[in-house]
């Protein structure tokens, strides 16, 4: 049986037919909205904003429902919607020490200022399915507010450790010149550390994971402690050009990690501890915490380590976390190929006939003929 | 049945920007695309935009096309030599959608063609620019895996590795064993990866007529071979550059000096070899070439003599 290999343009619209299909599923069954998505998918949404470069909640829950709850394909649709817009400005840095805390625990200091505050946090949930969630409740959450408020005061462990000397200082390079944006500039290598800090910011989740536990368990140098992780709202301030003066426009929902790593210190510096950075959009420990233990890692060449793992090498990591190019690079090997497999199907069979034909002629030489029949 | 040019069925998508891209990014790519033409074979990094379409499918080539076509341009795209291969009708509708222009499955009529693997068997004219989508633009990449290393290497023309492994072919095979995305020296300069055409296609690009625009989206690189520029595919004298050959010519046009696919006719180990270029075998049909199984059922399959 003959089987066509060419497809047309019928073909492509009827796939795009059955996708809305399969995305619909039994038509018995309620459609999701996109405000559900937003409100009981957050986690999901706060992937697909950090992985699509794009803080727009109501855009990433519409990019989970078309892509069927796909993360990177939902983050390639932010992605490709966030290249058509225009660039007003930059926001002044988000200052993280303001934020509106409802999670900040710290690993390093038993109490500090401020004090631990869990929030919502999986961490010490027992992992048992709720059943009761297989239907639908109208009852409302029960947490309640508490009688005491937070402190206003929450600086951050690593600002504690920097008054004391001990941790290594990080001021802007001179004239705070504006980042690098690596959505609209060619990476060039060895990366600077905003390059590497905004390839991490929108690094796959899954890949960055991998590369820190890497590092724990004995492909990197260093031993991370987990200074800070705090999680809430920051405002965000903008200068427009024609005020001349900062205006709040809005709140932003961050993680951020500060891991405390070691170091021994060189002939020119101090032992002291060194810092690594996560910030991540929405409510992402475990992004933030991956960004900023193979943030130290990359920092390696700054510090006169030797860059002998995987997560110490910045092209190794900057190449291969983008999951939007990853995933287009791997899945291409749909499209046809088969002017190049002709090319090695060509190939293998002279290859193979040149090897008969030698070992046939070496056998002649040798004088080991196949025995004729005796 | 000799396909000519279709006028854009619909206008535009006023949407979006003429060619999707806005005039900035255009100009962006333009001015990586003339310092590429000046350096002939040598890698412009540029700012490579996120496209509505995958990395790996073409984003490079549609930003190259994107930033050099215009309202009076006639586009062709074609993916493995075919104008109707599933990738190259999408993008072809991606253009059509977003620049309104006419489109065309003749290669003397298009102004600009777009490819994947292959450049087309018609000898291109002067005027015309020839777009390649490049996955890996790195002809040292499989050498040396970083990037600060290939770039240093390209800037003190330290190409001793690249002969090494052909010549460790011809110690080993008695011929060099690489088919396909086979390294050029462009210039007398650069070395460079003609993207992966069949090594077949290779001679086609020296001192060819029409400009050609190399673009890797993914990679984040531009590189050109201008007009009438030499083009060498990297050999020995003793063991000079060739070209692949078939015992047997195609099977629908009779074509004896085109580069053929292998269909696969049934599970009994047939098989046919036709024009990978479709549009070059129904031209050859048209003026009366006839091939072994045209009009036979597996013949009819392949040559969409059912319109």
């Amino acid at each position: 049986m003959y089987v066509a290999v060419k497809g047309g343009e019928a073909a492509i619209l009827a796939t795009h037919d059955l996708v809305a299909e399969m995305r619909r599923g039994d038509t018995s069954v309620p459609e999701v909205s996109t405000a559900q998505i937003r409100e009981q998918m957050s986690l999901a949404v706060a992937r697909v904003m950090n992985e699509g470069s794009l803080a727009d909640a109501d855009l990433a829950a519409l990019a989970l429902k078309q892509a069927q709850g796909d993360a990177i394909e939902a983050a390639f649709l932010m992605r490709a919607y966030r290249t058509t817009l225009p660039r007003l400005g930059s926001s002044q840095p988000l200052d993280t020490a303001a934020m509106a805390i409802r999670r900040r625990v710290s690993a390093t200091y038993k109490d500090l200022p401020g004090g631990q505050v869990l929030g919502p946090t999986y961490d010490y949930t027992h992992r048992l399915f709720d059943f009761g969630l297989t239907g639908t409740s109208d009852a409302p959450p029960s947490a309640m507010p508490s009688d005491v408020a937070l402190d206003t005061r929450m600086p951050r462990v690593p600002d504690i450790l920097g008054a004391e000397g001990l941790m290594e200082p990080e001021t802007p390079p001179e004239g705070d010149p504006r980042p690098f944006d690596l959505t609209r500039d060619p990476v060039e290598f060895p990366a600077d550390r905003d390059v590497r800090l905004q390839a991490l910011a929108r690094g796959d989740e899954g890949f960055l994971l991998g590369l820190a536990y890497s590092v724990q368990r004995g492909f990197g140098g260093n031993h991370p402690f987990a200074g800070e992780i705090r999680m809430g709202e920051v405002p965000v301030e903008f200068v427009p050009e024609e005020l001349g003066f900062a205006v709040d426009i809005g709140d932003l929902t961050v993680t951020e990690c500060q891991m405390v790593n070691q170091f021994k210190g060189s002939k020119h510096v101090a032992p002291q501890f060194t810092r690594g950075y996560g910030l991540a959009f929405g409510h992402a420990e475990r992004k933030a915490m991956s960004m900023s233990i193979v943030d130290r890692a990359l920092k390696g060449r700054e510090l006169g380590e030797a860059a002998s793992y995987p997560a110490q090498q910045d092209e190794f990591v900057l190449y291969h976390s983008d999951n939007v190019e990853a995933a287009g690079f791997v899945e291409h090997l749909k499209l046809p190929h088969y002017v190049d497999f002709q090319g090695e199907l060509e190939l293998i069979r002279r290859l193979r006939r040149e090897l008969e034909e030698r070992i046939a002629r070496e056998a002649v030489e040798s004088g080991v003929l196949p025995k004729a029949a005796e | 049945m000799q396909k000519t040019v279709t006028p854009s069925g619909s206008p535009r998508d006023e949407a979006y920007n003429f060619a999707y891209l806005d005039e900035a990014t255009k100009r962006m790519v333009r001015r990586a695309l003339l310092k590429a033409v000046a350096v002939p074979g040598y890698q412009v990094p540029f700012g490579s935009r996120e496209m509505p379409l995958a990395r790996g499918w073409g984003t490079g080539g549609i930003q190259v096309t994107a930033a050099v076509i215009g309202p009076e341009d006639t586009l062709k795209v074609i993916d493995q030599g075919a104008d109707d291969t599933t990738n190259a009708v999408s993008i072809r509708r991606f253009f059509a959608r977003v620049a309104g222009v006419a489109t065309t499955e003749a290669t003397a009529e298009a102004s600009i063609i777009q490819t994947r693997h292959r450049i087309p068997e018609a000898p291109l004219e002067a005027g015309q620019i020839l777009v390649y989508q490049v996955p890996q633009p790195e002809p040292l990449r499989k050498l040396e895996s970083s990037e600060a290393e290939t770039r240093k290497m390209h800037a003190w023309g330290d190409y001793g590795p690249m002969y090494v492994r052909l010549y460790e072919d011809i110690a080993r095979f008695g011929h060099v064993a690489t088919t396909y995305s086979y390294p050029v020296l462009v210039n007398g300069r650069y070395v460079m990866s003609p993207s992966p055409i069949p090594k077949f296609d290779n001679p086609k690009m020296h001192m060819s007529a029409a400009l050609q625009l190399f673009g890797a989206g993914r990679e984040k690189r531009i590189y050109a071979i201008p007009p009438w520029t030499e083009v060498k595919s990297l050999d020995f004298e003793d063991h000079p550059f060739e070209v692949q050959k078939w015992d047997e010519p195609c099977a629908l046009c009779g074509a004896p000096d085109s580069y053929l696919d292998e269909v696969i006719t049934d599970d009994q180990g047939g098989r046919m070899f036709v024009c990978s270029d479709t549009h070059y075998c129904e031209g050859r049909r048209d003026a009366g070439h006839r091939g072994r199984l045209l009009g036979t059922d597996a013949g009819r399959a392949l040559a969409r003599d059912g319109e």
